[in-house]
């Protein structure tokens, strides 16, 4: 092995030998621990810095400085917010279901992790290689709903049912055109093994990789992805569930103290795996973009785009305002789902164009790039204009104020 | 056309986020304990009482009128008057208090004791930061903690404390010249008749007030009265 190859590979084979260095009884327990507890340390780790790196950066989208109190520049503040959260008292409401509502974290939580089973965090990283390692991970992201409404109905408050439903409607509607854009992929891959998928991204041509992204249903297809993931995981700009100014705080709001915090964590974790499903879905999971970069470490990479996913969620957090529920709805089903079918349509196109054209591999993919692009672009174009039709939108003049 | 002006919010954003660590004029937080805006000369927050000289308890320019203390709307002010008296600072002799407490967090900073005080003898205060892990004794403030000199008061409110300085120092001069007028007139009336009440008109050119008897009384009970009580916190 070379040296980049065994950098690669060193989590692989530190495990393997650990493995090897207990005895035969325990291997199989000690093996899956040391897949699980990887897991449930790096991500949980990973989100008291997405807090840190949040209120920063919202504080600069807002030309302010965010937290820089505890410690340098601020950065041990999520130190103070476990201590605090751990410190606060725990109230459960005399009316509450109370089984349940102390299950409706742990359920959700637990959701949340089992998702990372089928994400490949680098080569070899996978905790499960499933063959329907995609299919588990939706199966597992809609039991997250259940923890929602766990939550909302076990909590015997009117603003916590409200923001459970309206979490419920929300989820339900853009886990389709979630699911649908994934489909693309899965046409083209012809595999639900999130491993394979990422395998089959990891080929270069030219010394540019085979990501789908790089192709027009692809680019297509993840925007549409991410835009159904921040719905899914409830972010802003679809943070409706939690509305502060309209539902105080959603389906939490009879949470304190370190269940709240469990809850923040879910939503943190959810975030992260959808974007971990995005990375591997589409852009190319652990795989470097471009062959001369290869010798970085997969993990290396896996995280550096999950990053960039970060905050890529924080900037749209920081820019847009939260939709009103009817355009949450039209959007979904009006312009998502359509979109989605488009995609999938594309992607069949994109697999089915004769791959040489005139004799020529680098023809053949213009002609099929540009083909695929117009059946993008038209029906994005044609479909925006009729939803803006017949909706003026002009400057806001106000009786009283000003 | 549908997400273009996702993309312009975008820019706007970016550019705020790149722009407020390279222009600091954009950042218009002050990063309060250790960055402070200087306070406008009007800020007032809690009264004080002022004195004169470098004794805070001597040179107290409150009478014990008890005007304040009638006045104060959420009824902050605890006044208890001497027995004695002792000459203020034109040299009439007036009673001072001999407790004089104000309850912070009762005070609710409207001024209304300043604005009623005939002597100049309270003004309002513009330090902040009066937060006390005590809430009994520690919201509480004596006479002591609640005297501040004159230099303070012109320091913090210059204007006011110009202008309250020109009327004190015309009020002296004032009373000045009706004491020398006042021994003049005594004087004369002497020389016309030796004989009459010498005693009195001593004690007034002395004291330099306008009606010699209740003055020559005051003192005279001033000397006999009892110790001014030692202040005790009350008002809880």
């Amino acid at each position: 092995m070379t040296t980049a190859a065994s950098v690669d590979q060193v989590f692989v084979t530190l495990k393997h030998w650990l493995v090897f260095h207990t005895p035969t009884a325990f291997q199989t327990l000690v093996s899956i621990l040391l897949t699980i507890i990887p897991i449930i340390v790096i991500f949980p780790a990973l989100f008291a810095v997405t807090t840190v790196l949040e209120r920063k950066g919202l504080g600069r989208i807002q030309n302010r400085y965010g937290p820089n109190r505890v410690g340098p520049f601020g950065f041990f503040q999520p130190l103070a917010d476990a201590v605090k959260s751990l410190t606060k008292e725990d109230i459960v409401p005399r009316a509450a279901d109370h089984v349940v509502h102390y299950l409706a974290p742990l359920v959700l939580v637990g959701a949340a992790f089992l998702a990372y089973a089928v994400l490949p965090i680098g080569r070899n990283m996978v905790a499960v290689n499933l063959d329907a390692g995609v299919l588990f991970f939706f199966a597992i992201g809609a039991a997250t709903e259940l923890a929602v409404f766990m939550a909302g109905w076990s909590s015997r408050n009117k603003y916590s049912l409200l923001g459970a439903m309206r979490a419920i409607a929300q989820m339900i509607s853009y886990e389709i055109p979630l699911i649908l854009s994934s489909v693309a992929v899965i046409m083209i891959a012809g595999t639900l093994s999130t491993s394979h998928i990422v395998e089959n991204q990891a080929r270069y041509t030219a010394g540019i990789a085979h990501w789908y992204a790089f192709t027009p249903w692809g680019l297509a297809g993840f925007v549409l992805y991410m835009i159904a993931a921040t719905a899914e995981t409830n972010r802003s700009p679809f943070d409706l569930p939690e509305g502060e100014s309209e539902i105080i705080a959603g389906y939490f709001i009879e949470y304190s103290g370190f269940k709240f915090a469990l809850f923040f964590l879910a939503e943190y974790l959810e975030m992260f795996a959808v974007s971990g499903l995005g990375i591997t879905l589409f852009l190319g999971g652990w795989s470097s973009p471009v062959s001369f970069l290869t010798w970085i470490p997969s993990w290396i990479w896996f995280f550096a785009k999950l990053l960039i996913m970060i905050l890529g969620f924080i900037w749209i957090r920081g820019t847009l305002p939260r939709l009103r529920m009817d355009q949450l709805m039209n959007f979904a089903w009006k312009f998502m789902l359509p979109m989605s079918l488009i995609v999938i349509f594309t992607a069949g196109v994109w697999r089915f164009l004769p791959h040489v054209i005139a004799g020529s591999a680098a023809v053949g993919l213009v002609v099929r790039w540009l083909v695929c692009a117009l059946l993008v672009i038209g029906p994005y174009v044609l479909l925006a204009r009729t939803l803006e039709r017949g909706r003026r939108i002009e400057k806001r003049t106000y009786r009283y104020a000003e | 056309m549908l997400g273009e002006g996702i993309i312009q919010g975008l820019v706007e954003t970016a550019r705020n986020f790149f722009g407020s660590y390279v222009d600091k004029d954009r950042l218009t937080t002050v990063q309060y304990p250790e960055e402070r805006q200087p306070l406008p000369e009007a800020a007032r927050v809690f009264p004080f009482l002022l004195y004169d000289g470098d004794d805070p308890v001597a040179g107290l320019r409150c009478v014990a009128c008890q005007i304040c203390e009638k006045e104060c709307p959420p009824r902050c002010i605890h006044i208890d008057k001497s027995k004695d008296k002792k000459p203020d600072f034109v040299g009439k002799q007036q009673f001072y208090p001999a407790v004089f407490n104000i309850d912070v967090s009762v005070c609710m900073s409207c001024q209304i004791c300043v604005e009623v005080c005939p002597f100049d003898a309270i003004r309002m205060d513009n330090a902040f930061e009066l937060s006390t892990t005590d809430r009994f004794g520690g919201l509480l403030y004596t006479k002591r903690e609640l005297a501040k000199s004159n230099e303070y008061y012109q320091q913090i409110h210059p204007t006011e404390a110009a202008e309250c300085d020109e009327r004190r120092a015309k009020e002296l001069a004032d009373a000045k010249a009706k004491a020398a007028a006042a021994a003049a007139a005594a004087k004369a009336a002497q020389a016309a008749n030796p004989a009459a009440a010498p005693e009195s008109a001593t004690q007034a050119s002395k004291n330099g007030a306008a009606a010699p008897a209740p003055s020559a009384n005051g003192s005279a009970t001033g000397a006999k009265g009892e110790p001014a009580k030692s202040e005790t916190k009350v008002g809880q």
